[in-house]
């Protein structure tokens, strides 16, 4: 080793491990460091949460602060819907944009919209909202359902394309062969063959991707905007779950800060079902994809 | 046999010219397939392009008429058309960087614990709640900080720190010991870019060879110089490309910085005192901004901040791109 | 010959013989597959470098050589799967019965229809049953097909392919339950399904067991007459075995082709007789 022997004089073999058990030591202590505040908000949202958890708070509109039985359940709507929308335009650009990627690897289109997809992603989400404010809220006038959804589907793009990309380039190349020497046309190949063997796999990438843009704020901020009451209508302000934890959260009440926490363990609860659900879907299909890929199962 | 004419076909260089020559022969759905792929990765550039275009031309009649002064003034006055961004910049800036500074050898440790120093049974157990970490959203970290976190650097922290360390007197610890600060904004984001730093660094450590571990083992190596002679150094550079991915989130990071930080026009000189970044400004004031010239100089303020996180974003993926070709 | 080649490269007496019969007598809808002049690159690097071939209808003609000799390509630029790949560059004509399959109005689809592919490699398509790959070229070429019609069809290729007794009760299982070479069966299968008169065989038995080698080796014996076969191989006793004529393909380039025993017995080319006495490759 190079540094074992330093300024001539020898390092023995016991300061060597000493040294090596150290680092050891500070890795796992870090590493524990890290997940303390994993243990921290999971068990306060458990305690905040569970104070006002119970069935009037998912069917009850918001309540004005000091009025007791108020509910969440346009937030939670509000939210489904805007991600409804917001999938409804981030899939088809990001599915499309990943199969470009995966089949014209190489060219210098590819290599270009590839960085500019991660630079994209990169993109602080509040700019995201104020560009979509003067895109669509300013001209029409209003804050809206719509221009929300459209927030965050642009957020999604880039998460779905790259994910696409990378599911689809794991999809053997002699597969695509096969079916291309079949006479497939080549839309026919990368959909019925390509994009159905990769399925599970973008099928778990989306719902990853659904799952992050559903706690974002800063881009509903002007936006979807927020609403106590009830709506579900594309051009009108929306409440959305982030929105209303973070009013509540820095409001001066007492009972709406209580309500926040709620707010969020609901939504962290809608955040881990969605990765879950993603990743139960790619374990229970893959090792099927694997056994085929890979040539056969043993015999 | 006779010698049949020889067509030329496919000799030009180019394969764009080369599909054109086919697409007399394409099926409909062919060609719908290729224009709808293609025009979805094209959307990608226009979007960043329109983004850039939007907020410049929003942006143009606050540079215009305050030209420099945007960036140098140090006084935010809404009312007195004073839009100096200095504070709210140096904020974003001193905020993210003493996040990443806290954040960078922790991530570091927990991605050199899973990637190689974990007992196998810990490896996925621990990956995944740092992925779980990376999946809270930021205003649920903002509701916490501001609950649990700013009320105790307010009862414990900072009393500790002026009092029984005698600190008081210190620059970095000056000013009343409000709660919320630019110390609860910087531990916060630590908080939030931990697992994604470690989450980045560690599948750059997973890129490095087997190989090249083996051959340090076979060497003589212990565990640790193994990791410090085969793995760090041929990571380096996307090592520097994560804490980078990660300074580019804490630059951008909204909601938890806005809920804690104090939302104060002051150059950000203390510790303990509250401060502002762009990303909070944007979100306190937007909504109700008042007269064109205060949304023109928030665009601007969008502006800075897209022009600074592309920059460090861009950086940050060339330098990763760099170590996994490496491979 | 001052060395005693290796026996191992020579084929068996028997064999030779049984392909011999008579070989000019077959009358045959196969059609006759000439190479002409083709050379076949991948950005700077050729891969295939003017090479001219006749292959008589209804025969099976192997290509040898060692790896990377491009053989591989040149079969794939018969049924133009070589230009699916980025960067890559075809010159040259493929005539199929006449009709070159580069001339500007062909469509490579229809082509490649009309041609039979089986990969080194099995490729069964997963997340389709067993039943759905035999027919998916069928499907590909026809939309409405009758269900009774398929079902034929599914009964009859795979008894070509000796696979209907094993698979008969599962066919709507994922092919992923099958062996690999119960695979490449299917695949051949899949390939056979659409009745096509040339197949192109790119190394098929080059990841199976030796038993289900020499099923499709008989598989292919048995298409001779009804289908032209070119196949590619690297196991010069299967060339011997299954093919009437075989050629020789050395750096992209052709070094002879001739009647099967006769490149075996009294190769032409010095560098034939290196190979196949297997002083390289």
């Amino acid at each position: 080793m190079p540094r074992t022997a330093r300024g001539g004089e020898q390092t023995t073999l016991q300061a060597r491990r000493r040294r090596s058990a150290i680092m050891t030591s500070l890795v796992w202590c870090a590493s524990a460091i890290c997940l303390l505040p994993l243990v921290l908000i999971t068990a306060h949202l458990l305690v905040g949460g569970a104070r006002v958890l119970g069935p009037r708070f998912f069917t009850a509109l918001p309540t004005p602060p000091g009025v007791s039985g108020g509910g969440i359940a346009n937030g939670i709507a509000g939210t489904l819907l805007l991600l409804l929308v917001a999938a409804a335009i981030g899939l088809p650009i990001g599915l499309g944009a990943g199969l470009f990627l995966a089949e014209r690897t190489r060219t210098r289109l590819a290599e270009t919209v590839r960085f500019l997809a991660d630079v994209l992603s990169g993109l602080p989400s509040i700019v995201i909202g104020i560009f979509v404010w003067e895109l669509i809220v300013r001209p029409s006038g209003q804050f809206s359902a719509l221009a929300g959804g459209v927030a965050l589907g642009v957020l999604m793009i880039p998460l779905i394309t790259r994910a696409t990309e990378a599911m689809v380039q794991l999809v053997p190349n002699a597969l695509r062969e096969a079916a291309l020497a079949l006479g497939y046309s080549r839309a026919r190949t990368s959909l019925t063959i390509v994009l159905r063997t990769a399925l599970p796999g973008i099928v778990t990438a989306s719902l990853l991707a659904v799952a992050r843009v559903a706690g974002e704020t800063a881009p509903l901020l002007f936006t979807a905007f927020g609403t106590p009451y009830w709506s579900l209508r594309l051009d009108a302000p929306i409440a959305a779950l982030p929105l209303q934890i973070f009013n509540y959260a820095t409001s001066p009440y007492d009972d709406w800060r209580a309500q926040a926490w709620g707010g969020a363990l609901v939504l962290i609860v809608l955040v881990f079902a969605l990765s879950w659900l993603a990743r139960r879907v790619t374990e229970s299909r893959r090792e099927r994809l694997n056994a085929t890929v890979a040539g056969g199962a043993a015999e | 046999m006779a010698a049949p004419p020889i067509p030329s076909f496919a000799t030009d260089q180019s394969r764009a010219r080369e599909s054109s020559r086919q697409r007399g022969v394409q099926s409909i759905g062919d060609r719908l397939y290729g224009g709808w792929i293609t025009a979805s990765a094209l959307v990608i550039p226009a979007l960043l392009l329109l983004v850039a275009v939007v907020i410049a031309i929003s942006a143009w009649p606050a540079v215009q008429s305050l030209g420099w002064r945007l960036l140098t003034d140090t006084t935010w006055d809404v009312p007195h058309a004073r839009f100096g961004l200095l504070p709210a910049l140096l904020g974003t800036l001193a905020s993210s960087v003493l996040a990443l500074t806290l954040a960078t050898p922790l991530a570091f440790g927990a991605a050199i614990f899973v990637s190689e120093l974990a007992p196998p049974r810990l490896r996925r157990p621990v990956a995944l709640l740092i992925d779980g970490l990376a999946a809270i959203p930021s205003v649920v970290y903002g509701l916490w900080a501001l609950v649990v976190l700013v009320p105790w650097l307010r009862r414990d922290v900072m009393p500790f720190v002026r009092d029984t360390l005698a600190l008081g007197n210190v620059p970095l610890f000056a000013g009343p010991a409000y709660g919320p600060s630019l110390l609860a904004a910087a531990l916060v984001l630590t908080i939030m870019i931990l697992p994604f730093i470690a989450a980045v660094a560690r599948e750059v450590l997973q890129a490095v060879p087997r190989s090249q571990r083996e051959a340090a083992l076979a060497l003589g190596a212990t565990r640790w110089e193994m990791i410090r002679d085969a793995v760090l150094p041929n990571a380096r550079a996307g090592l520097v490309g994560a804490m980078i991915l990660g300074l580019g989130r804490a630059l951008g990071e909204t909601m938890a910085v806005t809920m804690v930080i104090g939302n104060a026009h002051l150059l950000p000189t203390s510790l303990f005192q509250p401060a502002y970044t762009i990303a909070s400004l944007l979100a306190n004031q937007f909504a109700e901004a008042s007269g064109p010239l205060h949304v023109s100089a928030l665009m601007a303020a969008a502006g800075v901040l897209l022009a600074v996180t592309i920059v460090v974003n861009g950086f940050a993926r060339w330098l990763v791109r760099r170590t996994e070709q490496q491979r | 010959m001052s060395r005693e080649p290796a026996v191992t490269a020579r084929p068996t007496p028997a064999v030779l013989a049984r392909v011999d019969v008579a070989p000019d007598a077959i009358h045959t809808a196969a059609p006759t597959l000439r190479i002409h002049q083709l050379t076949a690159s991948y950005g700077e690097r050729v891969a295939v470098r003017d090479v001219s071939l006749e292959c008589a209808p209804g025969r099976v003609t192997a290509i040898i050589g060692p790896s990377g000799c491009g053989k591989s390509s040149l079969l794939r630029c018969v049924n133009r799967l070589h230009e699916s790949v980025v960067d890559a560059r075809v010159s040259g004509a493929v005539h199929l019965d006449g009709r070159d399959v580069y001339a500007h109005d062909v469509d490579p689809v229809e082509i490649r229809r009309r041609i039979g592919f089986v990969s080194q490699r099995p490729t069964p398509f997963p997340m389709m049953s067993i039943r759905d790959n035999v027919v998916a070229g069928l499907r590909a070429a026809t939309p409405r097909l009758d269900a009774r019609a398929l079902d034929a069809c599914v009964e009859r290729t795979l008894r070509r392919v000796g696979l209907w007794d094993e698979v008969a009760r599962r066919l709507d299982d994922d092919p992923a339950s099958l062996s690999g070479g119960q695979q490449q069966r299917l695949c051949l299968a899949r390939a056979l399904a659409p009745e096509p008169r040339l197949l192109l065989l790119d190394e098929p038995t080059a990841s199976l067991d030796p038993l289900s080698t020499q099923r499709v080796e008989e598989l292919v014996y048995t298409l001779r007459g009804d289908v032209t076969v070119l196949i590619v191989t690297h196991n010069l006793q299967q060339a011997a075995r299954v093919s009437d004529t075989t050629a020789f393909m050395l750096d992209g380039e052709l070094i002879e082709a001739a009647r099967t025993r006769a490149l075996f017995t009294t190769p032409a080319d010095a560098r034939t007789e290196a190979y196949i006495t297997g002083r390289f490759g």
